[in-house]
């Protein structure tokens, strides 16, 4: 067992950050010239021929960077698309969606939807798009209307495991959106002064910040333990999903509100970024299933036979 | 990132479950959770045939009496313990906090001396830091110490020690320079515990148990050898004793908290549960998984660049609060049955012991204050608070 990161992991992060702090609006071309769109896609077929590790990585980043790109969407129907499907998502040319609910996300940039009927999943031709404002400017919903199936991607039997791929995605980029949060109050809290004092050496600022590192890296345990589930095809990969995203995603609502609180007037403006993350950490605690459904799963995972 | 065993690692897993099958005795099984003294003979007895199994001192230097094997297989050792439910070996405070200080700071006399009757079981350890006046700020502490010739005459009271009342001796720091403030002018002693002047009394703690002592040191000879590390360098080798107490418990919490777990679940199949209670079970169960790899991410980072990662500073702090939530959750879901005392109550009175000892779990070693400022000032960097 071995849980620190490989090299190439690491240098994945440290790209992945310096690339999204000089661009913050990437286009989804730029990020398949980086690789990030295939990144888990076989080299045969036009990927970078890593593993859901490397590419987990790159998720926690654009958690932090709030990137606004279809990544999350796409990523989770790569693994079940055909080579080709695979090899247009590596280029860059085409990007996906899966429309499960009526709500469906990344409808604004999503090239592709997919859509579940019977016991298969297709892609849905002739549609109409809505894209509906959003709180959370990076992540736009829509609705779709009209259309019919067109040609068959995969097997319906795939949503499960697509399910844990989605759980994992989103804990991983609540892990990142927490911790920018987590970086920003801290900075704010070695410079502000208020009383002629540091706020930051009030324990009353400081504690709440440190239960959020606490909080935090406890998720960010769990969301690598799911993503190397998930990797591995591992039996524990459901339970390991929702475990991860239901911690995650209130790690990272905690870590926000703390951060706002520990801003004080600033944290509450606009123009300050704070309210983004918030607003991106409260998307991802909605989306798939909130922390209380996630939990009740596990626990039928835990006493109703599935064994712990 | 890679959450297997090695096949070294899987080996030493299947050889040490198939030994505890074999040698546990079936009446020490479930004998653990420190609500009670585990002290007795059996214990003991339980403790060197660990010893002669091979199974004390793992990560120790082979040429101390240990295996020289990673941290990884202590790790795995108190997981496996934890999950046969087998007791710990009696020389807790011996093998977690004396030993390696001894190793790593002592002289070679002090290691020939102590270091295998400690493995062995045949000598005890207990620890006397904390006195009335100094809790958390050890560096207020007020036993003396004056230097007369080549002996040490210590005077003054030391408090929450445990095993105090049965061990041999005891790792202590005291004031040598009466003049000296603070971190200044303290020695690190290992004193014997039955030398004239010493007394040690019980100290009745809220579960009703006598769990821990005091100390009374009143003329207390201590030869100048027994000294560890430098005169007045006390406060430097309380560090690394300390060091090595969090740096070795986590793992023996993750496996404690484990225990926990499993009776909390068993409780739930027995007794039933709400929908809001099962959540609040599945949380523990999450958050059990979380120390567990939050953990193994700290000793990874260790094996790689020779310092603990910066997360492992959280572990005890998440650990005493988490076994809060589920004993708490547990008198919950035992409702009246709870108010009733071990003879009456159902699983005779374990869940209402442990929450009373729980509450312990927030001061003992670090109160969670202590640990939350460590977190703001050493890993994010804030100002100091005071």
């Amino acid at each position: 067992m071995d849980l620190a990161f490989t090299p190439l992991q690491d240098e994945l992060r440290s790209q992945a950050r310096s690339f999204l702090e000089a661009t913050p609006s990437p286009t989804w071309s730029q990020l398949a010239d980086l690789g990030w769109t295939g990144a888990s896609v076989a080299e045969e077929h036009g990927g970078a021929g890593l593993t859901f590790l490397e590419e987990a990585v790159l998720h926690e980043e654009a958690g932090r960077a709030l990137l606004h790109a279809p990544l999350w969407s796409t990523s989770c129907l790569i693994p079940f698309l055909d080579g080709a499907d695979q090899g247009a998502v590596a280029s860059g040319e085409a990007s996906w969606t899966l429309a499960l609910a009526p709500l469906v996300p990344d409808l604004d940039a999503a090239t592709n939807v997919a859509v579940v009927g019977g016991d298969t999943i297709w892609e849905l031709e002739g549609f109409e798009r809505e894209v509906l404002a959003t709180n959370d400017v990076s992540r736009p919903l829509g609705v779709v209307s009209g259309g019919e199936p067109g040609r068959a991607l995969c097997s319906s039997e795939v949503l499960p495991a697509l399910r844990s791929r989605s759980l994992t995605i989103l804990a991983l980029e609540a892990v990142g959106v927490g911790q920018r949060a987590l970086e920003l109050a801290v900075e704010y809290a070695r410079t502000r002064e208020q009383f002629g004092r540091i706020v930051g050496t009030y324990q009353a600022v400081s504690h709440p910040l440190a239960s959020s590192y606490l909080e935090l890296e406890l998720a960010r345990s769990l969301a690598w333990w799911a993503a190397w589930c998930v990797a591995n095809d591992e039996p524990d990969a459901a339970v390991a999903a929702a475990a991860a995203k239901a911690e995650a995603a209130e790690a990272a609502v905690a870590a926000c509100e703390r951060a706002i609180q520990a801003h004080g007037g600033i944290g509450f403006t606009w123009e300050h970024v704070l309210h983004r993350l918030y607003k991106r950490a409260l998307g991802i605690q909605s989306w798939e299933a909130s922390s209380a459904q996630l939990r009740a799963e596990v626990a039928s995972h835990l006493l109703d036979g599935g064994g712990a | 990132v890679d959450f297997r065993d090695t096949p070294e690692q899987a080996a030493f897993r299947e050889e040490l479950r198939t030994w505890l099958d074999e040698h546990l005795p079936d009446e020490l099984r479930g004998h653990r959770g420190g609500g009670a003294r585990f002290d007795g003979p059996e214990i003991r007895q339980w403790s060197r045939a660990l010893h002669d199994g091979g199974w004390v001192g793992i990560s120790w230097p082979a040429e101390y009496g240990g295996r020289g094997l990673s941290p990884r297989f202590q790790a795995i050792y108190l997981e496996e313990e934890a999950r046969a439910e087998a007791p710990p070996h009696i020389g807790v405070i011996g093998l977690g906090m004396a030993g390696p200080t001894i190793i790593s700071r002592g002289t070679e006399e002090q290691k020939t001396r102590y270091l295998e009757p400690l493995l062995a079981a045949d000598e005890i350890w207990c620890q006397g830091f904390s006195e009335p006046g100094a809790g958390s700020d050890l560096a207020g502490v007020r036993t003396s110490a004056r230097l007369d010739g080549d002996r040490f005459v210590l005077d003054g009271q030391k408090v929450w020690s445990s095993y105090a009342h049965i061990a041999d001796f005891c790792i202590l720091v005291a004031r040598s320079d009466p003049d000296s403030q603070r971190h200044a002018g303290l020695t690190y002693l290992i004193v014997d515990m039955r030398a004239p002047g010493v007394e040690v009394r019980p100290l009745t703690q809220i579960t009703g148990d006598p769990e821990f002592n005091e100390i009374f040191l009143s003329s207390v000879e201590v030869p100048v050898e027994n000294v560890i590390g430098e005169i007045g360098g006390g406060w430097d080798v309380a560090m690394t004793t300390l060091l090595h107490e969090r740096g070795t418990l986590a793992f023996a919490l993750v496996a404690r908290l484990e225990v926990q777990v499993n009776k909390l679940l068993a409780l739930v199949a027995d007794r039933g549960a709400t929908a809001t209670q099962r959540e609040a079970v599945a949380r523990e169960w999450s958050q059990l998984q979380a120390l567990r790899w939050t953990a193994y991410r700290s000793l990874s980072a260790l094996e790689r660049t020779g310092l603990p990662g910066p997360e492992g500073s959280i572990l005890k702090l998440q650990w005493s609060e988490a076994n809060q939530r589920i004993t708490k959750l547990a008198l919950d879901l035992l409702g009246p049955d709870a108010q009733l005392l071990p003879g009456n109550a159902p699983y005779d009175g374990y869940w209402t012991i442990q929450q009373l000892r729980s509450r312990g779990n927030t001061i003992e070693a670090g109160t969670s204050e202590i640990l939350r400022n460590i977190v703001a000032e050493r890993v994010l960097g804030l100002p100091r608070s005071r």
